[in-house]
């Protein structure tokens, strides 16, 4: 399960979600899938098999979220779709008000899935970047947030999708990524994180993209521990705790602002609320957009998340 | 044969138990909930809205979204004397034991959503329809929205959607009492023509005196059994602060709260 030298089948999240949401759509009359004009290869086969549950609102995320909240308290299992930044920000009050406040009376099962976490869409600038999406969808009552590193998480999360019935934020990579996970059909999303290597002093804590250069980082070190965490709400924190507890350092590694409610934030009120003596380093974004152009790799060096950053950063803990 | 005297009847005592309302709790917006007393009696009393007080989940019930939620505190006289739950709740609003808020919320049996936050209930309906469509349900979604709404851009975008997608099952109503929080809506950005409007986006309009019960269970009797293939929506002509001297004509009435000898003085005055 945890073999991270699997690294052969490079796959995009959404496309390899969607086509198993598809075979679902076929079992599962219940099921809508809501576009704001946004689509993927593999969802041209969805639009094309189910025209009577595939609607396309335009670009209007807004009427998007309402759409989705509408047929969500009809009792359909809801699947919305859009570019990351755009479904959670330009509609957050709709997200707000008739997810988040609404599904604590009546619970409605509508999965916003935003595609472009992080620094993915690279070239597209500062407004397709998506780094507040982790705080912002953390912070909303009644919601989980998935956060997957590789396409079989993604993949095995559908199940848990339509048997969960509350509002989900599902945040994908806009890139095809290599497979880190193997046999993964019992994993438990409840816990929310995964032990992928066990480490000495240290160890990294990941989430998405991130768990790729972590496992790269722990590669080049030794005894560097790595846990990808992929439910970012809610999370077994008795249960992270009993596999941190024994680190003296914890690097937590985003892509996004960091010290203002994402990864970071989560790891760092376990370590306070067990009052616990582990020492905390944070790789993310910095309190500033990224104008600069370039590759993801490019992007990451000049923002000090690439791999040789973060072991210079470790060389200089022990 | 509907009674359009007991439908009068029942407006006037609604008015008189929202003014009793306003002597325990000061802080709903009286002025907004009193331009739309008509509108739920001739969909609650008038037999328009299929509804079960014992059942309000009835899976064959007509759903009714409230967009201007701050502006129905009217309608719990209403779903109270209809049965949705027991009258003595009424004494207890926006007390701590209370499940009647300022802004209604779905602990409400009889309310479908929470609507304190504007421009939303239309494209909640969207989906509501398409949904009705899908389980090929013969029941109806009903709206009911300010006129001051129409500002937020959402709900341009559900006016779209409802249009191109032919929401034939959808019947919104507009509340049109002219006036939002600080000004007349033709001072703020004039939205008329609110009904060339709709036309243009591919509705059947209609429009009534919002405060004659009778006038309105007509057009909302047709519209409900038009059998053309698009969304329907009625203008109701309202008056902000209908019935009470004090609010009608007050530019500022959407703040205005009154004091119990004034509220007592306009129950007085109230004329069936």
């Amino acid at each position: 399960m945890n073999n991270i030298e699997n690294k052969i089948l490079i796959r995009s999240m959404r496309d390899v979600f969607i086509d198993a949401l598809r075979i679902k759509m076929k079992e599962n009359n219940r099921i809508f899938f809501v576009s704001a004009d946004f689509g993927s290869p593999a969802l041209d086969g969805l639009r094309e098999e189910f025209k009577d549950r595939f609607i396309n609102v335009g670009i209007a995320e807004q009427n998007l979220i309402n759409v989705a909240a509408g047929l969500g308290l009809e009792g359909y299992i809801v699947y919305a779709y859009a570019i990351a930044p755009f479904i959670t920000m330009r509609a957050y009050e709709q997200i707000r008000q008739n997810l988040s406040i609404a599904s604590q009376i009546n619970p409605i099962n509508v999965n916003l899935i935003g595609v472009g976490a992080g620094l993915s869409y690279d070239m597209s600038g500062p407004t397709h970047h998506c780094l507040e999406d982790l705080s912002i969808m953390r912070l909303l009552p009644n919601f989980s947030v998935f956060s997957p590193s590789d396409w079989k998480l993604a993949e095995n999360f559908i199940d848990y999708s339509i048997n969960n019935n509350n509002p989900k934020y599902l945040r994908f990579d806009s890139k095809a990524l290599p497979a880190i996970y193997e046999n993964i059909e019992n994993l438990d999303f409840e816990n929310g994180f995964y032990e992928l290597a066990k480490g000495d002093k240290i160890c990294l804590i990941s989430t998405g993209y991130m768990t790729h250069r972590a496992l790269n980082t722990a590669k080049i070190l030794n005894n560097i521990g790595v846990i990808d965490i992929f439910m970012l709400k809610s999370i077994n924190e008795n249960s992270l705790f009993d596999k941190i507890k024994n680190y003296k350092y914890i690097i937590t590694i985003e892509e996004g602002f960091i010290g203002n409610g994402g990864l970071d934030s989560l790891v760092s009120k376990i370590i306070l609320d067990y009052q616990s003596g582990i020492r905390l380093k944070r790789f993310g974004i910095n309190d500033k957009y990224v104008f600069e152009l370039g590759d993801r790799n490019y992007l990451h060096k000049l923002n000090k998340l690439d791999e040789n950053s973060i072991i210079n950063e470790i060389n200089k803990l022990s | 044969m509907t009674d359009f005297d007991f439908l009068k009847q029942k407006a006037f005592e609604t008015r008189k138990e929202t003014l009793n309302l306003a002597k325990i709790s000061s802080g709903f917006r009286l002025a907004s909930s009193l331009s739309s007393v008509e509108i739920f009696i001739a969909l609650y009393y008038g037999g328009i809205l299929k509804f079960n007080s014992k059942n309000p989940k009835l899976e064959e019930r007509d759903r009714l979204i409230i967009s201007k939620g701050h502006g129905s505190i009217s309608l719990y006289p209403i779903l109270a004397d209809l049965g949705f739950f027991d009258k003595t709740e009424l004494k207890k609003i926006s007390q701590p034991d209370s499940f009647l808020g300022d802004i209604p919320d779905t602990r409400i049996p009889g309310f479908e959503t929470i609507n304190g936050a504007l421009g939303h209930g239309l494209g909640v309906a969207c989906g509501v329809a398409l949904a009705l469509k899908n389980k090929k349900s013969d029941s109806k979604i009903f709206v009911l929205m300010g006129d001051g709404e129409f500002y937020e851009g959402a709900v341009w975008e559900a006016i779209m959607f409802a249009g191109h997608h032919k929401l034939d099952n959808l019947i919104l109503i507009i509340d049109n009492n002219k006036i939002s929080m600080l000004d007349y809506c033709k001072n703020i950005i004039d939205l008329s023509p609110i009904e060339e409007k709709f036309k243009n986006f591919g509705w059947i309009t209609k429009k009534s005196d919002g405060h004659n019960v009778e006038e309105l269970f007509n057009n909302l009797f047709s519209l409900k059994n038009n059998k053309d293939i698009c969304p329907k929506v009625l203008i109701a002509e309202t008056i902000k602060g209908k019935g009470v001297k004090q609010l009608e004509g007050d530019v500022l009435c959407h703040i205005k709260s009154l004091k119990n000898e004034e509220i007592d003085k306009a129950i007085k005055e109230l004329i069936l």
